[in-house]
């Protein structure tokens, strides 16, 4: 176990070690002007380069990459170019948005997902089950920003006229300045994050519910006269969970930096959205920043699968 | 000894044919009632792409003509669906019905185009892994790692912001992310694959690596590859409809789905058919793929869900 955790966790910082090199070849090759931004534009040549000199863009790129390792090791990932801000403090201000959007949304869709699924997958070619699986694939099939634009369309705007103000256009209020505000806020995000990736464990929970239930510890527990709901929750479900807990740790990994059109719809400032505004800006140190803690997210929500897997299922052997 | 050739000839059984495992998924794919309407769905959708300019021609309006004048109210708003806009205008007055109809070009050529790209590039960097192993697979194995941990959308669009919009860098930015998918999948089942004897067999009768990777190991890893393939297109659809919302689609006044529904964003109070039309051409065509794609799934894996 331990030396397994060791070579997963060297493969991980390899990896993200690669995605440096990766991002910061993408970036720094390309033309950039911020300098030019910056100055204004009455800048004289003189106030452009003292201002390339003071971001250090004038130096070789092989030395901005090294400073920038030197300082990403001590936990520093530079300052952003338009207020000279630490992007690690600019990380922990967005983060709990998105962590509020992530978690609020995966509980929903694991409870749509994972009570579908087993409807469905405990009545197979039901019209319950038909019904369920047409559910998930239509809204699987929705691209999400045109989800939430509708929901923002009924939700927001014709319960707002209709006189029910229930939901607001979109903007983030902190958990601690009120948890029914906050609630108000995050509803239709959820909603439309939710919906979207419930579909997927809705199939994964059918799948491996059916599995389960073709085996002989389950007709063993049914011949000893055990309830039949007991049978599908405390027999099955229990060892049919065990892949959807793994897609769940991949999803949550990916959700990090993957909400940026949910974050951009409801105008939610969390990571996607400072990102995609960092690159607009051209803020280089920003996007680097939030590029290398999202695939950190991804990296490290892969091991955690990898070890919660072999703690539920006792048969996996880790090496 | 005649006489048992006798009976045999005598029965008119039919004669036991020799189904391809291909044969026979294409058999159960055309019995698939759902799978046959959505590809019904998508021929129709094809069709109108190609015979986008019919569109415009019948109407009289070209895709890109702003009709100031007839197309806009008074106050400078689209005008709903009408006699002369069957589906309405949008906010500069062009024809919304029009416009869908070139925009489905848009679609259907990148879903198609990507997704091509990107099942060629995983096929062949899968089998290369999985079958040469060693460093090939090593320096492979990590590359997918890179590419499935980084934040997809997130670095497609700095790439995008950094090039500038166009429909070449839209499907080489899919096609770049999106191999690693492909490539962990076949890499997979090649890793079980190289050990059976029928490989051992193609050795011993002097075929090379290439010969035996792609002549005797690829045709069975096709079947995941189809089903991947197939349910692929509608996320590639949706990836591009996306960076085209995000404003680095394809540069104006070029109609596509994306880009439409990202200008309607400011008009829903007052316009509904300007988001409510594009939205639906975008819903029915990844609903057809994807319901097309799933009677696939069920068609060519032989194990699962047979129970539908």
């Amino acid at each position: 176990m331990a030396v397994f955790l060791l070579r997963r966790l060297g493969h991980g910082i390899l990896v993200l070690w690669l995605i440096t090199l990766a991002v910061f070849g993408l970036f720094f090759v390309a033309p950039s002007n911020v300098a030019q931004t910056l100055a204004g534009r009455q800048a004289t040549p003189e106030t452009i380069a003292l201002i390339k000199h003071r971001l250090g863009l004038d130096l070789p790129i092989w030395k901005q990459y090294l400073h920038f390792v030197e300082n990403a090791v001590q936990g520093n990932l530079g300052y952003d170019y338009y207020h000279q801000v630490a992007v690690t403090t600019i990380i922990g201000q967005a983060l709990p948005v998105t962590v509020s959007l992530a978690l609020g949304a995966s509980v929903l869709w694991l409870l749509l997902g994972v009570f579908n699924g087993v409807i469905s997958a405990v009545h197979p070619r039901s019209l319950a089950d038909r019904g369920l699986t047409l559910f998930a694939l239509f809204f699987y099939s929705f691209p999400s920003f045109l989800l939430g634009l509708l929901l923002l369309y009924f939700l927001y705007f014709r319960l707002t006229l209709a006189g029910y103000t229930w939901f607001p256009a979109g903007g983030y209020s902190p958990f601690s300045q009120g948890p029914v505000t906050w609630l108000q806020h995050m509803v239709l995000p959820w909603l439309a994050l939710a919906l979207l990736l419930a579909a997927t464990y809705t199939r994964l929970t059918r799948g491996s519910m059916l599995d389960v239930l073709g085996e002989d510890y389950i007709r063993t527990a049914r011949s000893k006269g055990i309830r039949e709901r007991r049978v599908i929750v405390r027999h099955g479900l229990r060892s049919a969970l065990t892949p959807v807990v793994t897609q769940f740790g991949i999803d949550l990994g990916q959700l990090v930096g993957g909400v940026v059109v949910t974050e951009t719809v409801f105008s939610l400032p969390g990571l996607g959205k400072t990102a995609v505004t960092a690159i607009n800006q051209q803020d280089l140190p920003v996007i680097i920043g939030i590029v290398l803690f999202a695939s950190a997210a991804v990296v490290v929500a892969n091991i955690l699968v990898d070890v919660v897997y072999a703690v539920l299922d006792p048969r996996v052997r880790l090496h | 000894m005649t006489a048992a050739v006798e009976v045999l000839d005598a029965t008119p059984a039919k004669a036991i044919e020799g189904r391809s495992p291909f044969v026979l998924a294409i058999r159960r794919l055309r019995r698939d009632k759902v799978a046959m309407i959505s590809l019904g769905v998508i021929l129709l959708i094809v069709l109108m792409a190609i015979f986008a300019p019919v569109f415009a021609s019948v109407t009289g309006h070209p895709p890109n003509e702003q009709f100031r004048d007839i197309g806009l109210t008074p106050d400078g708003l689209p005008r709903g669906p009408n006699g002369t806009f069957w589906l309405g205008t949008d906010d500069l007055g062009r024809d919304i019905l029009v416009r869908i109809a070139y925009g489905a070009r848009v679609s259907l050529l990148v879903g198609v185009i990507a997704t091509a790209i990107t099942v060629a590039i995983g096929v062949v960097l899968g089998l290369a892994a999985g079958f040469l192993g060693g460093i090939v697979d090593t320096v492979l194995a990590r590359l997918i790692d890179v590419v499935l941990s980084v934040p997809f959308l997130l670095v497609a669009i700095a790439l995008v912001s950094v090039t500038g919009p166009s429909l070449t860098v839209t499907v080489m930015v899919i096609g770049f992310f999106s191999w690693a998918s492909v490539a962990r999948i076949v890499r997979g089942q090649v890793l079980s694959l190289r050990e059976r004897e029928f490989v051992e067999a193609a050795r011993s009768l002097g075929a090379g690596d290439t010969r035996i990777m792609f002549v005797d190991v690829l045709p069975n890893v096709l079947a995941p590859v189809i089903v991947y393939t197939t349910l692929l297109i509608p996320v590639v659809i949706v990836t591009q409809a996306t960076l085209s919302f995000l404003g680095l689609g394809l540069p104006p006044p070029t109609a596509d789905w994306g880009g439409m529904i990202s200008s309607s964003q400011n008009y829903y109070t007052t316009s509904w058919w300007f988001i409510l039309f594009p939205g639906i051409a975008l819903l029915i065509t990844t609903l057809a793929f994807n319901l097309f794609g799933d009677g696939v799934r069920d068609a060519f894996d032989p194990r699962a869900d047979r129970l539908r």
